[in-house]
């Protein structure tokens, strides 16, 4: 017979019991980790005390990998091996990847996922994101457990709400791949608001705004007695913080009249405009300066007025989806008690205003905004590993940001799940052959709110075999659509005459082992014709010398046309091009037209005059 | 958890029309609380299992109840009705002229979103009216056949109101 126990008052009976867990924010920009430690949810540091772990990863050429600040040193020195934002790649084929032109890296498009060669080989989003990971997971473990490759019961990782099945899929791979036992993917928002909830005791419908690197979410909860209920999420999952420092890097090297850039310079320069942006979030001018590898030394300021007017398109992105959420969860902004800000680009007092007047009401931001995701993902992951405490009794209900469908005839999806529905959700749909004799039926299972199937995303394709010969019509396909508490999608389709049966977890494989790896290198060499930076400089080198061809022709015309200052200065430009062609880099080259264009610009209008005036001539000529 | 119930059984509702949201809502909490993944994180692959597909019954039943639209069909059905949407288009004439003239004026509207939101006003309005007249045939008159009418026309009414969502959305974009 078991003996009572009795412990001192706040004591647990047996405190070796608890089960260490974490929450993980895998972050476009910066990730952390939190845990939940005597009842509160703290953000574990580094030995430095820093929280934040810059999301970069360097990869070396003896195979080490450096990660957060030691990469962020180095990012401009080495840009093509060092990778910055990779969350914007995960789940992601290279046509999704916007500006892949403009990026250092040596993509390589590869079935499901784009892929990146660096100097320590070919790697996957999924490899690099759990490169982050592992170094938190040993951060957790030295913290929680007294030393690295102690045992973690297991973490809970976020993922931005409008993540697709693909992109989630990644990321518990890459939880997978780095060691961790991941008890559940969180939506980003939904970890802010347990936070926020559970803290300030909030009760009625709270809107999350969460504008971070890289993507933008927008949650409308239902606060009551301890219940968490997602109504409806939106957003966008390629906007974010990242798009600021773009356009602001855009401006800079417009203003300062920068010839097309190395990507060492490139990297320098945008790291500059995210510093004058955050500045810019307390002052009214930032300074940008540095020198470039030429020499070239690069000075200019920019006001907080022509920095907000600049991205004021890009904060107006964000208004369709928070509209298109409110619609979808049957409310008026009167309804909607506070807005919570989360995410650093939310600091932004340009974003703080549009927000305050779209909901009518000043937004909560009472909050850390780069840490609250990880403690709401801590307290999360604390109750999942079983260690409940009082309090800890609240429920979490949340829902699939995009609907899931099938492709029918002539292309078209048909809806099976419904964006906002509440997870875990199931529904099945049934189908039948339409030819005679039909033995096998190919399914395409798709993701979005379009309805033509090109404009939905392709998350797998699968077959029923082995169906009994029947009539066109005759059969019955049961397909099954399962999303579990991940908001992660299977599919199981079903013959029910005969019960032949196919099924799929929607799954694409990235290639995680040693073999895998070293086959995805063998492929690189194949599918060169297919890398976005060979195909760039091949069409711009064809259009470089299509121009000097062009110009050159021009110049044998009309050289009376041009002073001897002017055609120096032309002539100069074109040799300047002519150098370029043999660069391997596609933006020298376009730079380059882009000077000879410029250079040209009068002369082209002036022949244009003469070949007017000699049109006209010919016509008094002729009418003479 | 009794997986043979009907989603009133289920949520320990009388199977009517006319529900009581709150105590629905309250209902759906509280067996969420005794089922959903969440509460099954640590626990061994069959458990887990289970809970997801408990969770996922509880889920599908909440939503069947709590839309108007979907609880009629799911009643009619219980009673062995079937409202047969698919095959049965007939309506009467003057319901599809009202219809073609709702339409009509969502097409007018569809340059000016606060027309469109005031319209969906009045297509809400227009649509109480006959949930509330549905409500009478299927609580009170017991006349299902006349009950799986009426919810037809709801079916048209709420295509409707999708639209016009449809139409705010593609405004905004």
């Amino acid at each position: 017979m078991a003996l009572l126990q009795i412990s001192e008052p706040g004591q647990s009976p047996e405190p070796h019991r608890h089960r260490p867990a974490v929450g993980i924010d895998l972050g476009t920009t910066n990730s952390l980790v939190a845990a939940v430690r005597n009842g509160i949810a703290v953000v574990l540091n580094d030995h430095d005390g820093h929280a934040l772990l810059p999301s970069i990863v360097r990869y070396l050429r003896d195979g080490g990998v450096a990660v957060g600040r030691e990469a962020e040193a180095e990012q401009a020195r080495d840009p093509r091996n060092t990778i910055v934002s990779v969350k914007r790649f995960m789940g992601r084929g290279l046509k999704d990847v916007t500006h892949a032109e403009n990026s250092p890296y040596d993509f390589l498009d590869s079935p499901g996922m784009v892929q990146i060669r660096t100097v320590s080989g070919v790697k996957s989003p999924v490899e690099i994101s759990a490169e982050i990971l592992k170094v938190l997971r040993a951060r957790a473990e030295e913290s929680l457990v007294g030393k690295a490759g102690g045992e973690l019961a297991g973490a809970v990782i976020t993922v931005p709400a409008y993540f697709d099945d693909a992109q989630r899929q990644a990321t518990k791979d890459a939880g997978k791949l780095a060691g961790l036992n991941v008890l559940r993917l969180l939506n980003e928002p939904t970890a802010a608001a347990i936070a926020y909830g559970l803290d300030n005791a909030a009760e009625g419908i709270y809107a999350v705004y969460d504008l971070g690197g890289g993507t933008f979410d927008i949650s409308i909860l239902k606060l009551s007695k301890g219940v968490f209920e997602v109504m409806a999420t939106n957003g966008d999952a390629a906007l974010g913080g990242d798009d600021f420092d773009q356009r602001l890097f855009c401006w800079v090297v417009e203003r300062a009249k920068l010839a097309p850039l190395s990507s060492e310079d490139t990297r320098l320069l945008l790291t500059k405009s995210r510093a004058a942006k955050e500045f810019l979030t307390a002052h009214l001018e930032a300074r940008i300066s540095g020198t470039l590898m030429s020499g070239e030394t690069v000075d200019v300021a920019v006001t907080q007025k022509e920095f907000q007017e600049m991205t004021r398109p890009l904060v107006a992105k964000t208004l369709g989806p928070t509209r298109k959420a409110l619609r979808d969860a049957r409310l008026e902004w009167s309804e909607v008690r506070g807005v919570v800000m989360v995410g650093g680009a939310t600091r932004m007092p340009h974003v703080q205003r549009m927000v305050a007047e779209l909901f009518g009401q000043a937004p909560l931001n009472n909050l850390d905004p780069d840490k609250v995701v990880a403690l709401g993902a801590a307290i999360q992951a604390n109750v999942l590993a079983g260690n409940k405490a009082s309090g800890d009794d609240w429920l979490l209900l949340d829902v699939i940001p995009l609907s899931l469908g099938i492709e029918t005839m002539g292309g078209l999806a048909e809806r099976v799940i419904p964006r906002n529905s509440t997870i875990p959700v199931a529904r099945a749909q049934e189908f039948t052959t339409y030819k005679d004799g039909q033995t096998a039926m190919s399914l395409h299972v798709v993701q979005g709110e379009r309805e033509l199937v090109s404009d939905c995303r392709s998350l797998a394709r699968f077959e029923l075999r082995g169906i009994p010969p029947m009539v066109a019509g005759a059969a019955r396909i049961r397909v099954t659509f399962q999303v579990d508490a991940d908001g992660l999608l299977s599919v199981s389709a079903r013959e029910s005459s005969t019960g032949v049966e196919a099924a799929i977890a929607v799954k694409p494989s990235y290639g995680l082992t040693d073999e895998q790896v070293t086959q995805m290198l063998r492929d690189s060499f194949d599918h060169a014709k297919d890398d976005v930076h060979v195909r760039a400089l091949r069409e711009q080198r064809v259009e470089g010398e299509r121009m000097l061809e062009a110009t050159e022709a021009a110049l044998r015309e009309d050289a009376d046309l041009l002073s001897k200052e002017e055609s120096a200065a032309l002539r100069a430009e074109l040799d300047a091009l002519r150098k370029t062609l043999a660069c391997t880099d596609h933006r020298t080259i376009k730079s380059g037209i882009e000077r000879v264009n410029r250079a040209s610009e009068a002369f082209a209008g002036r022949r244009m005059d003469r070949s007017i005036k000699r049109a006209l001539a010919g016509r008094k000529v002729e009418s003479l | 958890m009794n997986l043979n119930q009907n989603h009133f059984e289920l949520f320990g509702l009388p199977a009517r029309f006319a529900v009581d949201a709150a105590a629905l809502e309250a209902r759906y909490h509280d067996l969420q609380r005794e089922v959903h993944p969440d509460r099954f994180a640590a626990a061994p692959e069959i458990e887990r299992r289970a809970s997801m597909q408990l969770a996922t019954r509880v889920n599908e039943a909440y939503q069947t109840l709590k839309s108007p639209l979907r609880r009629a069909v799911y009643i009619l059905r219980l009673r062995g009705v079937d409202p047969e949407f698919e095959t049965n288009t007939a309506m009467p004439p003057q319901f599809l002229i009202e219809q073609m003239s709702w339409r009509e004026r969502i097409e007018e509207g569809s340059e000016d979103p606060e027309a469109l939101v005031r319209l969906r006003g009045g297509l809400r309005e227009e649509s109480a009216k006959i949930y509330e007249k549905l409500r009478g045939q299927l609580d009170e008159g017991g006349d299902d056949e006349a009950a799986s009418g009426t919810t037809r026309m709801l079916m048209f009414y709420e295509k409707l109101d999708g639209e016009i969502d449809d139409k705010l959305a593609e405004l905004e974009t």
